[in-house]
């Protein structure tokens, strides 16, 4: 257990040390001088080169990579070129919207996939596999940023029961916040439920074709008892691959579903950098993306062990 | 042929042989603007209606069909022909360096999920429907890569592939001769998932802005301009969204069907 | 009275007839074997019992259990059955658990879903059945998953499952197929004991002759869903008044005529030779461990000689089959065929792979499914500088097709149109288009049925004489090496225990563990030697 525990971990470190490199070296080569770029055309020489020394960029790259992953780890993001302001900071304010709505349609999406998933399974061939596999048909093919206008024209241009988007932030009550992101989570996690149905139902299919199902029901237990006791927490491990891909698609959709709704997170935060050349920020923005990625499959990892005992023998 | 299959295939049809006439014809030009005959609902002379330019949106939406598929279809291609090499050589070399090293890229990369790569390749280089190209391509690598070598391995230890290796054939060969033919179906249906798969995925990019940039239509950036006028007029969001919705559900019936009619136990991966 | 009565029994999934009206009677205590070759319904005769047939499946006629039509029995009421009243025992100990759940609580499980006493007695049943099957909570703690024990555990876990509420009937489905000889005797042992002593009846579907022939008292064959013969076990041995238990019986004991034996020049030579795995690492840093699956084993292979190897799971002949073949290489000693290394410089060396060739045990998976049966032969002619083309070719397999019984006409087809016996006829085709100098079957007869297999190992025996074959035969059944080599290795742990000529080892076994694999074999009795059924037409 504690060697599956640590391989995970080296690993987790390994891919981080990567990642922050390849995002360096992607954005080192940019064109264009970001000091110049801030400044100007009309810029004297010496200005420029004060800023050059003041953002770090005369050291070498080496320094600079250093220094940049040295501070993210003390919780030093560096200073945005445009709004000569700490990074840390901004993403912070940020984080406080994207990372809730993300989490709230994971929430959402397992709370719809789980129980369609067994439905249909627990049915198969039935006329309510068939309905939630369409369903389910259906919710794969719906781009999720096109659904969240439609759910906009309905709740709240029509029936004028959510705001059309914009967030009044925390300080207005956690029932005020929440009530501004279900738009937002709904639209993220209905098309990523309907993914995870699909896997929970094949992979429960898969599990109750097994051998040991057949020895359950030579126990004396119901279909339904075998499905329960036995094909549930087997099926649960493709399960949680899938659930740990998707918080990288969510986090990602949260980007472009903030756009819908005019939310103040790390999308739109990420889109004026982009329009800025604020290159410091966009660096630091998809680090931390991709960042949240690794730790969520490092986590599933664990979850693994935890329900497969396989795992937790191996070394 | 199965329902599926057909009903898949006719869908899909309809979208390419869209795109492919959308090159000589269109029902009306795509720069004509018309700011009189702006936001109509759809009618004889628009059938689908104009947009916030007075544009035909049928024209609009053939022509955007071009970009979508060319996208898609690319990003499948870069996905294939560097993933399916990498899925191989790392089977045929199981648990060694290069699978070792091959794997460990393919995890690095699902990290990186394709609108990330856009954002990164978009910071630095600007946006264009080539950095949806890549950005989406890239991200297909793994997927395609995983999945060949998960395939590769089963067949790895099936005694034909032992029996090649007795009559002294190179693994290089093997690969080539005997693993690649057995896992050419499901490359097949794979494929047809993620060129649905990028063709959402295209949309999204292009919503945002990461990708085909005007005057270049195409589905997704129509929907970006409907969003303000949706109150005004809803069918200019209604319809693209819905094309959208029509091109992926047909690609994914196709894959189905086809899955089910080349062998029903192939294991693709959809996220 | 019979506690099982199954009268007139069809069968059909999907329209597919598998059961054409079988009867069958079986008395409390009393032990029925059910035997016959693959497909002729065995299985499906025990799922019908226990009404867990696959989806399409119709049955008529009637099965009683007590007193109770089980066909007409609603669900619920057969799930109270099942487990508490009727047992049953799988093939696959290795599936048949589930992994992720601990063998006490899957034993438990039977007590409790039967409501049939209060979790703490239900332990201390659940501890108890544990011993009885020979897995003492002391030694095999209830908190043991599946994966941690060996297979033949894992089958004594089920048979817990099975019996842990003292059914009257226990149904056991070829239980020990998928295990080694010494550990299959002890399983047969146990069953044999629990119908005895807790008077259960035991219907026991096996299609090993040998198996049940020291065990059951009533014998039922069956072939294509029929039962042609049955009675108590001595009579329907003895008698055999259906021509096909008659060729059952002869396929078993079936000796393949090998002509005199010769042993010319060394052809193989394996000095001290070492093969080692890497294992997981322990910690971080330190040396990877290995595990040594073959330690230093040392033989010769004579040009003629037809030379047996033998040793349960796990022994290390599959790591030595794929080393001699050069497709790995070995860590200590030397591989040399004719004076040449299999293996040099880090690779396999092509002058010496073109004079060995291999059959394989899966009739089924040693064929690329995409290939004509033409090409597949073709394969090994990879192997030579110049390989014939054109009519040469067609010649070399039309003579390679003949040589194995097959018709030159074959070589168009694809392999699915064959039958597994046909297919491993393909695979020595195969092999013998080269000319090899020694030919390795690597457990080439295991997966097929009897009288198959005693066809393919008269067509091994023929090839032999007609062509002087020098072959090694790689078996986990003593048996079938018997009837088919001039001398046997027996392999234990990694190391060849003993060395000498067939007829030796047989009558008179020098080391101990070869002595225990001759004793746990199954043997059909001696008495019915006298019998020597004719050869059955192939």
């Amino acid at each position: 257990m504690l060697g599956y525990f640590v391989k995970r971990l080296v690993s987790l470190v390994i891919s981080l040390i990567v990642a922050s490199a390849v995002i360096f070296s992607v954005v080192e080569i940019a064109p264009g001088d970001p000091a110049s770029f801030m400044l100007g055309i009309n810029a004297q020489p010496d200005t420029v080169a004060a800023l050059r020394t003041e953002l770090g960029l005369d050291q070498s790259k080496l320094d600079r990579y250093l220094s940049w992953v040295g501070g993210m780890l003390t919780g030093d993001f560096g200073t945005s070129y445009t709004y000569r302001a700490p990074v840390a900071q901004m993403i912070a304010d940020r984080l406080w919207v994207s990372l809730p709505l993300a989490l709230y349609a994971l929430t959402l999406s397992t709370l719809i996939a789980f129980p369609a998933g067994i439905f249909a399974a627990a049915r198969r061939g039935g006329a309510g596999d068939l309905a939630v596999t369409g369903a389910t048909q259906l919710g794969v093919a719906i781009p999720n940023f096109w659904f969240a206008m439609m759910l906009v024209l309905i709740f709240a241009i029509n029936l004028r029961w959510f705001s059309a988007g914009g967030f009044p932030g925390w300080d207005a009550g956690f029932w005020t916040g929440m009530k501004a992101l279900t738009l937002p989570a709904i639209a993220l996690a209905l098309p990523q439920a309907a993914i995870l149905t699909r896997v929970m139902r094949s992979s429960l299919l898969d599990i109750l074709g097994e051998d040991f199902i057949r020895t359950a029901c030579a126990k004396g237990l119901s279909s339904r008892q075998a499905l329960w006791r036995h094909g549930l927490r087997n099926a649960l491990i493709p399960v949680l691959t899938i659930i740990g891909l998707q918080f990288a698609f969510l986090l990602a959709g949260a980007i472009i579903i903030e756009q819908v709704f005019f939310l103040p997170g790390l999308g739109r935060l990420i889109f004026q950098a982009i329009t800025q050349r604020d290159l410091i920020v966009v660096e630091s923005v998809v680090m931390l993306l991709v960042f949240a990625v690794i730790l969520v499959n490092f986590l599933v990892d664990l979850a693994y062990a935890a329900v497969d005992p396989r795992l937790r023998t191996r070394t | 042929m199965s329902r599926n299959l057909i009903l898949g295939g006719a869908l899909t049809a309809i979208f390419v042989m869209a795109a492919l006439l959308s090159f000589v014809w269109t029902p009306q030009s795509v720069e004509a603007m018309n700011i009189a005959g702006r936001l109509q609902p759809p009618s004889a002379a628009n059938l689908l209606g104009t947009d916030h330019f007075g544009r035909d949106i049928l024209s609009m939406l053939m022509v955007g069909a071009r970009t979508s598929i060319a996208v898609a279809l690319v990003a499948v291609g870069i996905g294939m022909g560097l993933g399916v090499p990498l899925g191989l050589a790392a089977a045929a070399r199981r648990g060694g360096m290069l699978d070792e090293v091959i794997m460990r890229m393919n995890d690095l990369i699902f990290a990186f999920p394709s609108l990330v790569i856009a954002i990164l390749i978009t910071a630095v280089f600007g946006p264009s429907a080539t950095n949806a190209i890549i950005a989406i391509g890239i991200f297909n690598i793994p997927v395609f890569a995983r999945i060949t070598r998960g395939a590769a391995l089963s067949l790895w230890k099936r005694e034909f592939i032992m029996a090649a290796r007795v009559a002294g054939k190179t693994r290089t060969r093997i690969s080539a001769e005997h693993i690649l033919p057995n896992v050419a179906n499901l490359l097949i249906v794979q494929g047809t998932i993620q060129f649905s798969l990028g063709i959402l995925a295209e949309a999204g990019l292009s919503y945002v802005g990461l990708g085909a940039q005007p005057p270049l239509p195409s589905w997704g950036r129509m929907l970006a301009d409907a969003q303000t006028m949706v109150a005004l007029a809803p069918h200019v969001a209604l319809i693209p969204g819905l094309t959208i919705v029509a091109m992926v559900l047909g690609l994914n019936l196709l894959g189905d069907g086809l899955r089910d009619a080349l062998d029903p136990r192939l294991r693709v991966v959809r996220t | 009275m019979s506690l099982l009565d199954i009268r007139n029994l069809s069968l059909s999934i999907h329209g597919k007839p598998i059961l054409r009206g079988i009867s069958l009677r079986i008395a409390e205590g009393e032990i029925a074997a059910l035997t016959g070759e693959s497909g002729s319904g065995k299985s499906m005769t025990a799922f019908a019992t226990l009404g867990l047939l696959p989806k399409g499946a119709k049955a008529t006629g009637s099965i009683t259990f007590d007193g109770t039509n089980l066909l007409t029995l609603a669900e619920p009421q057969m799930c109270d059955l099942r487990g508490r009243e009727i047992g049953m025992v799988f093939q696959e100990p290795m599936t048949a658990l589930n992994p992720v759940q601990t063998i006490g609580a899957q034993v438990m499980e039977t007590i409790l879903i039967h409501k049939a006493m209060p979790r703490d007695k239900a332990e201390a049943r659940t501890r108890a059945v544990l011993k009885r099957v020979g897995l003492p909570p002391d030694h095999v703690p209830l908190s043991r998953y599946p994966h941690e024990l060996s297979g033949g555990q894992r089958q004594r876990v089920v048979i817990a499952m099975a019996i842990a509420l003292r059914p009257r009937l226990l149904i056991a489905d070829e239980p020990t197929t998928a295990l080694d000889v010494t550990t299959q005797a002890q399983i047969l042992d146990l069953l044999r004991g629990l119908a005895r002593e807790e008077n259960m009846a035991l219907m026991m579907i096996t299609h090993d002759l040998a198996v049940v022939s020291d065990m059951a008292d009533t014998l039922n064959v069956m072939r294509h869903g029929d039962i042609v013969e049955s009675g108590p076990t001595g009579d329907v041995l003895r008698q055999m008044r259906h021509p096909y238990t008659r060729q059952l019986l002869a396929a078993s004991r079936h000796q393949a005529n090998l002509g005199a034996a010769k042993a010319d020049a060394p052809l193989l030579s394996v000095q001290g030779v070492s093969r080692d795995y890497p294992m997981p690492r322990l910690s971080l840093f330190g040396p990877r461990p290995t595990f040594r699956a073959v330690k230093r084993v040392s033989f010769d292979i004579r040009r003629g000689e037809r030379v047996g190897l033998v040793g349960e799971s796990g022994c290390g002949k599959s790591t030595l089959t794929r080393a001699i073949l050069g497709l790995e290489p070995v860590q200590e000693g030397q591989i040399t065929l004719d004076g040449h290394p299999v293996w040099q410089d880090g690779h396999p060396n092509l002058k010496v792979r073109r004079k060995m060739q291999v059959v394989f045990q899966d009739p089924y998976g040693s064929f690329n499914p995409r290939h004509k049966v033409g090409r597949l032969i073709t394969e090994p002619f990879h192997l030579l500088p110049d390989p014939p083309t054109g009519t040469a070719r067609d010649r070399a397999i039309a003579e390679a097709l003949t040589a194995v019984g097959l018709s030159p006409e074959d070589a168009g087809k694809h392999i699915h149109a064959f039958s597994g016996g046909q297919r491993q006829r393909i695979a020595i085709a195969r092999a013998l288009i080269i000319k090899p100098e020694l030919i390795v079957f690597d457990e080439a007869v295991s997966a097929l049925d009897v009288r198959v297999r005693a066809q393919i190992l008269d067509l091994m025996a023929d090839l032999s004489r007609a062509y002087g074959l020098t072959y090694l035969f790689i078996s986990h059944d003593l048996s079938v090496v018997r009837s088919i080599t001039d001398r046997v290795m027996v392999m234990r742990a990694g190391e060849i225990v003993e060395d000498r000529a067939t007829k030796d080892i047989f009558d008179a076994p020098n080391h101990a563990y070869t002595r225990s694999l001759i004793a746990a074999a199954p043997q059909l009795p001696d008495d019915l030697e006298a019998l020597n059924a004719p050869h059955p037409a192939l």
